[in-house]
């Protein structure tokens, strides 16, 4: 497991680029994943590798083709200070877990981690560090491993059912 | 407490007070899909189980980003959306009418307290229209194929006040890419911004478009100004629909609150490669660029045409930059073909192209080669956004980008005679 760090403000347009969005097969768009960013990012990348950014990871366009390449290259979640809103959204939806922890800055490459999402904690060699929890409505999603999964089962939704995060 | 307007619309649409915070699944009024993000959709409707689209005449499709195909992989999409809008009975703009937040505005399909999304960020554009609207993702539009609705989480609102009256060429770009510079590309991540004061008041419907299409550079959920006059003139003359008051009450809760002076607000431009780095466009005056982009969602209407026109005058572009000029939709083109415009941009040297999202999304034409320089109207200046990461893109007003245009280098538009 390696760890790839990244800044504040990786947009999409640097995970993908938009000259890419005709292709949406996971496999295929990871071979262009950070193309012009970080070359070597899509020859070494190993499944099970994990990406720990800053602030605003994310940011810009709804393009799925981001958390997609992402998880198409073998990175099973994300760990940044903070995220944009849509990627958020879409990597829960497509089963790439983001998880907002405000100390991702002090992880360094090299450091294996492990992730406790019941406990709302990453563990850093051995160390705790402390996640911002995952909203319920979306943990849901989660569970059932993305939102196709999650909606597949159902029938028709309960319209304007109110709940809590 | 009072409620905020984006609260406001979350309560009549649930027929039950909803606040900030709370999460809903709430009905869609209407759904954008375009070639770019629709083909996921689809896709993802169909491992949903999808059959049938919930409500196909609230789907609004058309082509943009990639038109006229412009790889056999494009064609291939736009066909199988085709078939997919002729199965579901679902009426498709196709690649006729141009730009989709356009598009959707002028088709009258975003009016004031409906909810919209759209598979594609800008869709926060519509709040122009007094709209509750934000951009989603291909999986979670899979779900609003499917089922007619949404999960939201109710944001907080921050009111940003704008007063008093611009400069002469300067306008709502420079608003807003100084707003951006102030809040930051996260500062309103997760929330709505509400626009108000004399100067949005005073806007028309395309200066409100632009400020509320570049919420979502600040990371917001939605941009917003409460519908007025101006808003029900506009989509009335679209839609059969009686006017209502909508609009946050005098204590509702903002998370924040700004005011901003427009009276002394220089023409801005955003640096590379983030859009918050606007700066006056002194700092920049002088520097060297290969390409001008006049267009997009952001500013490819005709009021932002005829800015362009009364700065150039009779003058030419440069010969040592490239102009490139497209109306956001094929109304805006042809207000702007009548008014005898594009005859006179075409005369200057400009390249005309027809509607679509051009090099706004870097994946069409009008790439950048590595150390090229481009000054865009549109909405976004990241590394790679239109063409090389080793080229660079600056922002700016349609007035900024007709002046620097005609000069081959940045330069402040209230200094052309």
């Amino acid at each position: 497991m390696r760890v790839w760090k990244f800044g504040d403000n990786i947009d999409t347009d640097a995970i993908i680029p938009g000259r890419f969005l005709t292709i949406y097969d996971p496999a295929e768009l990871a071979k262009h994943a950070f193309e012009g960013i970080r070359d070597e990012f899509a020859g070494e990348v190993k499944t099970g590798d994990v990406i720990v950014a800053g602030k605003n990871f994310g940011c810009g366009s709804s393009r799925e083709h981001a958390p997609i390449a992402l998880k198409g290259a073998g990175i099973t979640m994300v760990i940044a200070e903070s995220f944009a809103r849509i990627f958020y959204r879409n990597a829960i939806n497509v089963g790439l877990l983001p998880i907002v922890c405000d100390k991702a800055g002090t992880i360094i490459e090299g450091n294996s981690v492990m992730v406790d999402l019941t406990g709302g904690y990453l563990i850093i060699e051995g160390k705790k560090l402390p996640t911002e929890p995952i909203p319920d409505f979306l943990m849901k999603i989660v569970d059932a491993g993305g939102l196709v999964e999650y909606a597949r089962k159902l029938e028709e939704v309960p319209v304007c059912t109110a709940s809590h995060r | 407490m009072g409620a905020t307007l984006v609260e406001k619309i979350f309560s009549m649409k649930c027929k039950k007070d909803v606040s900030a915070g709370e999460v809903v699944m709430a009905p869609v009024d209407n759904a954008m899909i375009h070639d770019i993000t629709g083909p996921l959709a689809i896709r993802k409707f169909h491992e949903m189980g999808g059959k049938h689209v919930q409500n196909p005449e609230k789907v609004t499709m058309l082509f943009d980003h990639q038109v006229p195909a412009d790889s056999i992989e494009a064609a291939e999409n736009h066909v199988y959306m085709r078939h997919f809008a002729n199965k579901q009975g679902i009426f498709n703009y196709d690649i006729r009418e141009g730009v989709c937040h356009q598009v959707t505005m002028e088709m009258g399909k975003a009016a004031p307290g409906e909810i919209i999304v759209g598979a594609d960020s800008h869709t926060c554009m519509y709040g122009a229209g007094g709209a509750f609207a934000t951009g989603i993702g291909s999986t979670d539009m899979g779900f609003v194929l499917k089922f007619g609705a949404l999960y939201f989480r109710v944001p907080e609102t921050i009111n940003v006040t704008a007063e008093g009256s611009f400069q002469e060429r300067v306008g709502p770009k420079d608003l807003i890419l100084s707003i951006a510079a102030d809040i930051g590309a996260d500062g309103a991540t997760y929330k709505a911004i509400e626009f108000t004061g004399s100067a949005i008041k005073s806007m028309d419907m395309s200066g409100r478009m632009t400020c509320c299409n570049m919420a979502i550079e600040m990371g917001a959920k939605a941009g917003i100004v409460p519908p007025d006059s101006i808003t029900w003139d506009y989509i009335r003359k679209l839609r059969d629909i009686k006017p209502f008051s909508l609009e946050s009450d005098p204590d509702a809760s903002f998370i924040d609150k700004r005011t901003y002076d427009v009276a002394d607000l220089a023409p801005q431009v955003a640096e590379p490669h983030n859009v918050d780095l606007g700066v006056d466009v002194s700092k920049v005056a002088g520097t060297k660029i290969d390409q001008v982009f006049i267009g997009s969602c952001t500013n490819g209407r005709f009021e932002d045409f005829e800015e362009v026109a009364e700065v150039l005058g009779d003058r030419k572009f440069s010969d040592a930059v490239r102009v490139i000029i497209i109306p956001a939709s094929r109304q805006e083109y042809l207000k702007t073909l009548r008014a005898g415009l594009i005859e006179r941009f075409v005369l200057a040297g400009a390249l005309v192209e027809a509607p679509c999202c051009g090099p706004c999304m870097g994946g069409a034409f009008g790439l950048l080669a590595p150390g090229e320089v481009s000054l865009s109207t549109s909405n976004r200046n990241f590394k790679g956004r239109q063409g090389s990461t080793r080229a660079s893109v600056y922002l700016c007003s349609p007035a900024t980008a007709a002046a620097s245009g005609i000069y081959g280098e940045i330069t402040d538009p209230r200094e052309v005679e």
